[in-house]
């Protein structure tokens, strides 16, 4: 693996800057990771987090929202504003030489906006927009309703909220979730591409060395068990989502975790794409993944068949998850270690993928692991490293969401 | 960056771009052909045909393409538009010749019975979750109303009636008469050795068959129409819209590329401020897609069944002001940066460069670094745009519609 450049630094005000020089390419991208996610929405204003990712862009400092648009669009910035679970994500990418602007006008949005309350309607319609369109998206429904059901409360809420929520937000309590989370502390700016490392720290240090801190909000957690649920929807496919539990990115699991996903349902070859689409030709979409959060993960599996092949759709896909214990072939294992190898090599080509990748490794670890630590845990999998795991954490337990115009059985120890 | 191109005895035509900081090498072979070039009877012959070659050939079984593609750590797919069908990987540079060895034997598929009707099943379900999907049915919809009586009217998929019907000897004539090595572009992007390319190309693909098939390119001239897909159980109104645009060789296409983001790109543009930034629609686009022959501006508009009618009217003012009046000097250099900006960041990966590098050599049988694209762009002037507009005025002339709505009031017309 090539040597990387990497240097972290955090502000007295406990703001992490996280930069990666990346001399081949012409771009420089950043990820700001801000602790403001959904998971602070206050309980019946779900959906305050969402809007406030889209209030926010809507005039800061001295700009107004036409003027903000119009100076960013013109340092040609592809940006992207979002909520997980835990952040507001503030991303974006351009040409390297722009950016210092960039940071300067981004030390405005997260520090100085205006959050008009005469917008306040049009941001919460939006909000409202994207979830009424859901509704006809079934497939994504499906997903997002199996990542509310497989994690407690509030961890796997949809980061738009609800419509209920949402119609009782106003902008106060917009404004209330912007002071009380948007905060330096815990916050993380990743920055990768070809610039100074050196200047653009004093950047950053200039611009967002002002940002006051204050304490971190809490959470409540509900409790959660495994759950089967059905939602009756008329549509020509029956989608299918499966979850199990898994273990986060920081567990010294992780490694083997993600390769047991992958073995099963990562890539053409794996046993949920040969058994459940090649060879009996039951789907055209069916995939498994790990999801990580910081405290805790899941395997989430989907699969979408026409409704009257749906049953044995989920039969056999149940089937192989729980199969995998029994035996994985080496074979299984090298194209998992090829596969994760040349991503690894490939995101050096993206100062987006670099960008990302710093700050969720901060987040997670607290530190940034190089792409050589990566390589070398991936190439220390072995058969018997992953069987251990699986044996640990079998895939039992499930929790289920069937959407379409009839429920089905969820059978196990059927193959 | 350094170009090659060469040209086999039997016709097959190689570009390739070589980058030597890239980290990784990708290459693509585009064959010439899509639904427009199918007779009705076949319809959907050639999306099937795409899955079809990863069915193996006399040397290799479907299970060995997935698992040698995945051996090599490869990031692969097809895809299959009205004109072409692109079979593509990126690997390691160590890599190049296993992928080139694969993806030159699996275009020469065996296309075996068995494979062939268990394949049947994969499309029909492919077609089925895009039945399910509001977006997918109103662009087919627009596209066989808009190019009714054109070929570039027939939809890439097929009909549930089509593919059950169709034959494995009507594709195995099918491939027969449409991947001939003239109607075949090998496409080759990243880090390589060309006269390892040109090599591999000779060893693997010069006993492919020559020939040129031929296509109709006739500009496609659309009288217009409104259709509407009443779906009582859908929350959003789903608009597409078109009207005719310049084909793929015209000279005028970077000024259509820039007028479709000063008018209708996804942040930034009038369509944004006067119709998603209000919070009357989720999104509003418009962007210029560009074919054989032919070109469109698509226009796009997802809200709330209510506001459909108001945002139709809305659309409709824009176009007109933009017709009689043009845009300003501002909006140029901003859609100037954007679009710069877009060409690095989108070339930086070796993925990234080969659709440019392949269009470009398919549609107008040239090579264009992304220094000429970005010395085009910056030299696009307001009378380009204007010219443009003389011959291609914005519109409405075309309207399909899948929601809730019976009908859209007439609103949806220009005419």
């Amino acid at each position: 693996m090539p040597a990387q450049e990497i240097r972290t630094t955090q502000l007295s005000n406990g703001l992490t800057l996280v930069m990666e020089r990346m001399p081949d390419v012409r771009s420089a991208a950043f990820s700001m990771l801000i602790p403001a996610g959904n998971i602070y929405d206050p309980p019946g204003q779900e959906g305050c987090a969402a809007v406030l990712s889209d209030l926010i862009t809507r005039g800061a400092g001295e700009r107004n929202s036409q003027e903000l648009a119009f100076d960013l669009d013109n340092l040609g910035l592809q940006r992207n504003e979002s909520v997980s679970s835990s952040h507001l994500g503030l991303s974006g990418a351009t040409i390297a030489d722009r950016l210092p602007d960039v940071l300067r006008i981004y030390a405005d949005i997260v520090l100085r906006p205006q959050l008009p309350a005469d917008q306040f309607d049009a941001a919460r319609a939006g909000v409202a927009q994207s979830l009424q369109s859901i509704e006809d998206e079934p497939r994504q429904k499906a997903m997002l309703e199996l990542r509310r059901r497989c994690y407690p409360t509030p961890w796997g809420l949809p980061s738009d909220g609800n419509l209920e929520g949402l119609s009782r937000l106003t902008a106060e309590t917009v404004r209330d979730h912007y002071e009380r989370c948007v905060r330096p502390s815990d916050s993380i700016l990743g920055i990768a591409g070809n610039f100074d490392v050196a200047a653009i720290q004093a950047i950053v240090e200039e611009h967002f060395g002002a940002w006051e801190d204050k304490e971190a909000p809490t959470v409540e957690e509900s409790d959660w068990a495994p759950n089967i649920g059905h939602i009756a929807h008329e549509s020509t496919q029956t989608h299918i989502g499966i979850a199990y539990e898994s273990v986060p990115y920081r567990d010294e699991g992780y490694y083997n975790a993600w390769a047991a996903a992958n073995i099963l349902g990562g890539g053409m070859s794996s046993r949920l794409f040969t058994q459940v689409r090649e060879k009996r030709g039951l789907c055209y979409s069916v995939y498994a993944s790990l999801s990580a959060l910081r405290d805790r993960g899941r395997v989430l599996c989907y699969a979408g068949s026409t409704n009257d092949r749906a049953q044995e759709t989920l039969d056999v896909t149940l089937a192989e998850l729980q199969r995998l214990r029994e035996g994985i072939d080496p074979g299984e294992l090298e194209r998992c270690k090829a596969g994760a190898k040349s991503s690894l090599i490939m995101q050096q080509e993206s100062s987006s993928s670099r960008a990302s990748a710093v700050a969720r490794d901060w987040y997670h670890l607290g530190r940034v692991t190089t792409l050589d630590e990566v390589h070398q845990k991936v190439d220390a999998l072995s058969v018997a490293s992953i069987l251990d795991y699986v044996a640990a954490h079998p895939a039992d337990n499930f929790t289920v969401v069937t959407l379409g115009p009839k429920a089905l059985e969820v059978n196990l120890g059927v193959s | 960056m350094e170009f090659h191109n060469a040209t086999l005895d039997n016709g097959l035509q190689i570009i390739a771009e070589q980058s030597k900081s890239a980290h990784s090498v990708a290459v693509g072979f585009f064959v010439r052909t899509g639904a427009r070039d199918e007779d009705l009877a076949v319809s959907g012959v050639s999306h099937f045909l795409e899955h079809m070659v990863f069915k193996g050939t006399e040397r290799l079984a479907a299970d060995d393409v997935n698992r040698i593609f995945d051996e090599i750590g490869a990031k692969y797919n097809a895809s299959t538009s009205e004109e072409v069908t692109l079979f593509y990987g990126a690997v390691l540079p160590e890599y190049l010749p296993r992928i080139f060895d694969l993806l030159a034997e699996i275009l020469r598929p065996s296309l075996r019975t068995e494979d062939f009707e268990t394949e049947k099943k994969v499309i029909l379900e492919e077609i089925g979750r895009y039945e399910d999907e509001p977006t997918f049915t109103a662009y087919e919809k627009l596209m066989q109303t808009h190019f009714a009586g054109h070929p570039l009217g027939q939809c890439i998929l097929g009909t549930v009636d089509s593919i059950n019907a169709l034959t494995a000897d009507q594709m195995r004539s099918y491939f027969d008469a449409r991947y001939q090595a003239g109607n075949i572009t090998l496409v080759v992007a990243g880090n390589f050795d060309w006269n390892e390319v040109l090599e591999l190309a000779k060893k693997h693909c010069s006993n492919w068959p020559s020939g040129h098939p031929a296509r109709i390119v006739t500009e496609a001239q659309p009288s217009g129409g409104i259709e509407v897909i009443t779906n009582p159980g859908s929350h959003h109104e789903h608009v597409m819209q078109m009207t005719p645009a310049p084909p793929s060789a015209h000279p005028d296409r970077y000024a259509a590329e820039l007028l479709g983001v000063v008018v209708g790109d996804d942040s930034g543009s009038r369509m944004y401020w006067d119709l998603v930034h209000p919070g009357y629609a989720e999104f509003a686009e418009m962007g210029y897609n560009d074919y054989d022959g032919s070109g469109v501006y698509l226009t796009y508009c997802g809200c709330a069944p209510d506001q459909t009618a108001e945002n139709l009217l809305r659309i409709k003012t824009i176009f007109h002001e933009v017709n009689v009046k043009g845009i300003t000097a501002e909006e140029l250099t901003q859609a100037k940066n954007k679009v710069s900006s877009r060409i690095v960041l989108g070339s930086e990966r070796p993925m990234g460069r080969l659709s440019a590098l392949g269009n470009n050599w398919l549609y107008r049988g040239e090579y264009r670094s992304v220094e000429d694209d970005l010395n085009i762009v910056q030299a696009t002037t307001l009378d380009d745009i204007r010219r443009l507009l003389a011959t291609y005025p914005l519109g409405q002339t075309t309207t399909a519609a899948v929601g809730p709505l019976e009908s859209l009031n007439g609103e949806a017309s220009a005419h």
